[in-house]
């Protein structure tokens, strides 16, 4: 009975020093810093996965009854034709994917020997990058309208309407169309990161390599690709799971039809109008496995393939940079005899 | 000392297939947009009548503009996502930079696994996990109401951590320790010390998060159905039913949700394009 009440006693004079001790603090500084982020990552990514598996395992909707099917829903994913289709449209967002980097990495190139009106030039093919991807949506389903944009150009060109396929409804076409307006809205971005990366490279390199007699290509296979090799193999990763898991052309130009649909918008159509929200979850982490291994195979692929793909600078392009160095160095020495 | 160009003729190939190269670019980013521009401009019978290329008679008519914004009920929209933004930003910031702080400066059990958590995170496609979130906000009541999206975009917000956290690698901890020798508390070194350095930290995260934000079609669209609560997206999207073909009125819709973010783009160009260099090195 006695002890509380001495503690009691003691608190108000103790307190102020309690939490002025470091131990404290530091304790109090980290719980309330935490404590949002660590509370909404709780509740906003690891409960809705969790549950994403749990459902995964269920026939339910988002009211009423639920009822244990077990493997059931992944089952079912494998033998629907539109969910499996729909992995194989991804293929052509992997292609653009591709055909996207290697533009960017040409214009990056491009302009990192001066350019007059880079900066105009960079900004042109970087804004489609902030259009909302709705808005990208309505401009292209009418860039792409039967006789509207698309069409009127090709004519001017001399093509006959009739020669010219429907850009949306053709199934042999559609998804090159719509895997275009990707490639529209990406590249710009990845020329500003590599364009970026580019212009880190000491400037001095580029000189000596000039001076050495190395042409364009023999500087842009040197110097440039080494030093931007990081860069390139995080965007191909990053760009696999955004093949994956592409949405907004789709869902906006084509609703999905024709053969267009991709792997979300499908779900989207799964889980929200048909509400077969066990089949979606399902999806969802089959999608979620893909992309695990396709991160990580990559992440090894590179590893393998190029040595260290983290490492900014090859053993090749060290190897070029101290001949460069060297070469400079001769040639100033030649400058000075002179 | 002289400088050693390439060859005459090579390096004019060269210029020329640069420029060329270049300007196609150009044209095949800005084709798109301006034909937009054109038709917003067109009236109902000019659109029908005139080729798409064709200029419209005058640029003055701006009745499509005002159609769209009537009819989309855009005025309310540009408040809605005007407020999402404040709000959203201001808390990123916050705890993100926060979050970071206690991450990178204090060793404690546990922060392993925490910062392996957003990783991994990050990993989880954004749109797969709504349909779980979409039944959380359900049973939460918060559907239908501006909180609820925005706590949905603060919960989801890896990257501005992933921002803070490289950022405070590079800041000092001698700067922490002189300050606590000064007898600064923890918080005083994060707020009056290490916070105003994480300007540019701060300007990445906001243009970043900013733009993903303006431009966020998704979640607005499952967790804000009433037409009063639409932001800037999914009010352009209301224009797919009632307009069909009307294009003129729909480049008119695109066009005013266009316009915001490029003034953005224009005055902030520089803030934009370090802020897309340092957010890229996420993962």
């Amino acid at each position: 009975m006695s002890n509380p009440k001495t503690n009691t006693q003691a608190e108000p004079q103790s307190f102020k020093k309690w939490i002025g001790t470091r131990k404290v603090q530091r304790r109090l500084v980290i719980f309330t810093f935490m404590f949002v982020p660590l509370f909404l990552l709780l509740m906003f990514t690891y409960i809705p996965f969790a549950k994403m598996v749990q459902f995964s395992f269920y026939n339910m909707k988002y009211i009423g009854a639920r009822t244990f099917v077990g493997l059931k829903n992944y089952v079912e994913i494998f033998q629907r034709k539109e969910i499996f289709g729909s992995l194989l449209v991804s293929l052509y967002y992997m292609a653009g994917g591709a055909v996207q980097l290697a533009l960017a990495l040409f214009f990056a190139t491009m302009m990192v020997f001066k350019v007059k009106g880079e900066s105009f030039f960079k900004a042109t093919l970087f804004f489609p990058y902030l259009i909302c991807g709705i808005a990208i949506g309505f401009i292209f389903k009418f860039f792409y309208a039967r006789g509207f944009v698309l069409d009127t150009i090709l004519q001017a060109f001399g093509m006959d309407l009739e020669n010219i396929p429907l850009w949306l409804q053709d199934k042999s076409i559609n998804n090159i169309s719509l895997a275009a307006t990707s490639v529209w809205r990406y590249t710009g971005q990845n020329v500003v990161l590599f364009l970026g990366a580019m212009m880190s490279v000491d400037t001095d390199l580029y000189e000596a390599a000039s001076l050495d007699g190395a042409n364009r290509w023999q500087q842009f296979r040197y110097i440039i690709l080494p030093s931007i090799k990081s860069i390139i193999v995080l965007n191909l990763i990053l760009c696999v799971s955004g093949c994956l898991s592409a949405f907004e052309p789709p869902y906006v130009i084509t609703n999905g039809n024709m053969g267009t649909g991709t792997y979300f918008v499908i779900m989207n159509r799964i889980a929200h109008q048909n509400q077969r929200v066990g089949l979606a979850c399902a999806m969802a982490i089959v999608l979620l496995f893909l992309i695990i291994v396709c991160t990580v195979g990559q992440k090894l692929f590179f590893k393998y393939a190029f040595n260290d793909g983290n490492s900014d600078e090859s053993k090749a392009a060290v190897r070029k940079r101290k001949q460069a160095e060297k070469a400079k160095k001769q040639a100033a020495k030649k400058g000075g005899s002179v | 000392m002289k400088k050693v160009k390439g060859t005459g003729i090579a390096s004019i190939l060269f210029s020329i297939l640069k420029y060329v190269s270049l300007i196609a670019a150009s044209l095949v980013a800005l084709i798109p947009v301006c034909v937009c521009v054109l038709t917003a401009f067109k009236t109902n019978e000019e659109y029908a009548a005139t080729k798409v290329l064709d200029l419209p008679a005058s640029f003055g008519y701006i009745e499509n503009f005002k159609i769209a914004m009537e009819k989309a009920n855009m005025l309310r929209c540009f408040g809605n996502t005007a407020i999402v933004l404040v709000v959203v930003l201001t808390v990123s910031v916050f705890t993100g930079s926060m979050l970071a702080y206690v991450l990178n400066r204090f060793r404690f059990p546990g922060r392993g696994m925490i910062e392996n958590l957003f990783l991994f995170a990050s990993l989880l496609p954004g749109i797969a996990m709504q349909v779980t979130i979409f039944q959380i906000m359900y049973s939460l009541g918060l559907i239908n109401h501006l909180y609820g999206y925005m706590i949905v975009l603060m919960g989801t917000d890896i990257i501005s951590i992933y921002i803070f956290l490289q950022f405070f690698e590079n800041l000092p901890v001698s700067l922490d320790e002189s300050a606590i020798m000064d007898g600064c508390t923890y918080f005083g070194v994060f707020f009056k010390i290490l916070f105003p350095l994480l300007k540019p930290a701060i300007m990445t995260s906001l243009v970043l998060k900013g733009v993903s934000v303006y431009n966020e079609y998704y979640s607005s669209n499952l967790y804000l159905q009433l037409p009063e609560l639409k932001t800037i997206s999914t009010a352009l999207y209301t224009f797919t039913g009632p307009y069909g073909n009307q294009y003129n009125y729909i480049c008119a819709g695109v066009l005013i949700t266009i316009i915001p973010i490029l003034v953005f783009f224009l005055v902030f160009q520089k803030q934009v394009y370090s802020g897309m260099a340092s957010g890229a090195v996420k993962g």
